[in-house]
């Protein structure tokens, strides 16, 4: 049974998630004169283009040059504003973590980074362009925030609330687009880990377009009797410690499951707290290798990362 | 505000303070980088003494002009003038690289007074300064943006993605001073990755390109002024600089990039330093 209060919306329609990066930085736009946008030759791709259309003297096209798109942006937000880039995550930050490390980090100026096109669900593109260790490299950083929306309409949060929050924050989305099934009502705090959907017997910690597919596997363990949880982490940095653990602990057998590789991201970030408290996890995720072409759904069934996926690895693990 | 001292003599005896400190300094931290340190006494004089517009009573003040160190390595320089210029005290000079100290091995911002940006990777200050000079010419500020880089770091890519960029944008309020001591690490820049015909490359960039004596403060001074009067382009000062300069058993010598003095070269360089020192006095 879903979690009344967070109000989803199971049947919700199909959008990309960052649609919902492009219409917050729209709204920001407009509420804060010291919000720039920058990109490196993909603003539609990334749909910063909205922004420009509307703030053009608040946008800057660096062209093809990543490590000069974190750099300028964090020279701008030297100046006091807030900077926001987006391009292709394998690219940002996977070609300028150095200058996201330093030029950002270090100095802990408000960009914010926002990455694109995230994950095996990048499709036809290839494993080149399927960024697989962003959330591992984000998340080692000092100073930085990590957020991994779910959908659409929680990567339009997850960038508002990057706005709001003191230092970096780095955003990952995807290119496919997945039901919308959070609503606007839906809450979104930082590194407060959402409740989706309470249960007993397994706690399935899950992030970005994982989540749904999670819920939805939940749904086919409930018939056989298998009472899951599924919590959406949708901040990886920092860690909600409370909720992860009160879960891992109530339930006995915890999941993770993630887009990424299993070594650095969502499941290693679980793995490190509930090694203290010795609880047992198993980790879903792609495991030490590049994928390959092929639609989204295709590669998702084949790496096991769709809702059928997720339920076969459940009942292994029970 | 500025601290403008027109004087060539008095900036000549700052220069000479300079590196007195610097040889102090870097003795005391027992590891640190000599040669460029020293060797940009002369250009950072001239920028903090006369060009730059800065209050040391109040670093943050909103009206400055932004000074962006894209080597780091050289951060004893910049430390040096800013205490100088009367940033932090003398004293804290040589507590440099040691455990507790606001003065990091390479720059850091928001620790110390006076540091706008934290660098140590090479290439990437000027990306900063272009993003800051974007900023002032988009709401039309009267602050400017001067960014000092060594010869070296201009192997990195980084550097040149961030030159087109600036010349896309026509940044008219910023200058680039480049510190061409030919030498990096493993050798000198034209044996490693040559960098000529330096001032070619950033003429087809489309800046603005002045070459000047690097130990010449006044031809210093007088370039960066010319570099305001360009409203058009960006411009970029190389400024040809011997590395080591003042100090002759460190002039031209590579294996000086990366290493301090000890106790008793030190003594020799200060020796040498005050006799320079009296020479000025005497002109
Ligand atoms: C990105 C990066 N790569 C390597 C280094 C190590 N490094 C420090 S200084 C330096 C030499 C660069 O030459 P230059 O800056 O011209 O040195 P200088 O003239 O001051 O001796 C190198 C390779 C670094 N700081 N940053
Ligand atoms: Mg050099």
């Amino acid at each position: 049974m879903l979690n009344p209060e967070m109000s989803l919306d199971m049947d919700g329609k199909p959008a990309a998630l960052r649609d919902g990066f492009g219409k917050a930085l729209l709204e920001l736009g407009e509420k804060d004169p010291n919000v720039w946008v920058l990109t490196a030759d993909v603003s539609e791709s990334t749909r910063t283009h909205w922004f420009a259309e509307k703030f053009p003297k608040r946008f800057v096209q660096v062209g093809v040059a990543e490590q000069n798109l974190a750099g300028t942006a964090a020279g701008i937000a030297a100046c006091g504003k807030t900077a926001i880039i987006s391009a292709f995550g394998a690219f940002n930050p996977g070609r300028n973590f150095d200058q996201i490390r330093v030029s950002i980090c270090y100095n802990d100026v408000k960009v914010i980074i926002h990455a694109s096109h995230t994950g095996i669900t990048v499709g036809p593109d290839g494993a080149s362009h399927q960024m697989l260790e962003d959330i591992a490299m984000m998340r080692a950083l000092p100073n930085m925030t990590v957020f991994v929306p779910a959908d659409a309409e929680e990567a339009r949060k997850a960038t508002l609330a990057a706005h709001s929050i003191k230092g970096p924050a780095y955003i990952r989305t995807g290119r496919e687009k997945f039901p919308v099934f959070t609503t606007e009502k839906t809450p979104f705090i930082p590194g407060k880990a959402n409740v989706l959907r309470d249960g007993s017997d397994v706690a399935i910690f899950a992030c970005g377009v994982e989540v749904y597919q999670a819920l939805k596997a939940a749904e086919m363990l409930e018939k056989e009797g298998i009472k899951a949880a599924v919590i959406n982490v949708h901040t990886i940095k920092p860690l909600d410690r409370e909720t992860i653990l009160s879960y891992a602990k109530k339930c006995g057998l915890s999941v993770s499951v993630e887009e990424h590789q299993v070594n650095g991201g969502l499941g290693s970030a679980i793995a490190e707290l509930l090694a203290e408290e010795n609880c047992k996890l198993f980790r879903h995720g792609i495991h030490n290798t590049f994928a390959e072409s092929g639609e989204a759904p295709e590669l998702m069934k084949k790496y096991k990362l769709d809702a059928q996926g997720i339920y076969e690895f459940v009942k292994v693990k029970i | 505000m500025r601290i403008k001292v027109t004087s060539l003599k008095q900036l000549q005896l700052i220069a000479n303070t300079i590196r007195q400190d610097l040889v102090n300094m870097l003795e005391e931290a027992k590891s640190g980088h000599s040669a460029g340190s020293i060797g940009l006494a002369d250009i950072f004089t001239a920028l903090y003494f006369n060009v730059i517009y800065h209050d040391p009573q109040n670093p943050q003040w909103e009206g400055r002009d932004r000074f962006v160190l894209s080597n780091g390595h050289v951060c004893p320089v910049l430390y040096a003038v800013l205490a100088n210029a009367g940033y932090f005290p003398k004293e804290e000079l040589m507590t440099l690289r040691k455990l507790g100290s606001r003065l990091q091995g390479h720059p850091h911002r928001g620790t110390l007074p006076g540091i706008e940006t934290s660098s140590g990777p090479l290439g990437q200050g000027i990306s900063q300064a272009v993003g800051m000079a974007i900023v002032a010419k988009a709401e039309k500020r009267k602050w400017r943006v001067y960014c000092v880089m060594s010869d070296g770091e201009h192997q990195e890519g980084q550097v040149w993605e961030a030159a087109m960029l600036a010349s896309k944008y026509k940044l008219g309020n910023l200058t680039i001073i480049i510190d061409r001591n030919n030498i990096q690490i493993d050798g000198f820049t034209e044996e490693i990755m040559p960098l000529e015909p330096f001032v070619e490359k950033y003429k087809s960039f489309g800046w603005h390109v002045l070459e000047v004596d690097g130990h010449n403060i006044q031809k210093i001074i007088e370039a960066c002024e010319e570099s305001k009067a360009i409203y058009e382009k960006p411009t970029v000062i190389i400024a040809h600089t011997i590395p080591g300069k003042g100090i002759p058993f460190m002039e031209f010598l590579t294996e000086w990039h990366g290493k301090s003095p000890t106790k008793e070269q030190a003594e020799e360089a200060r020796k040498i330093l005050i006799e320079g020192r009296k020479e000025i006095e005497s002109t």
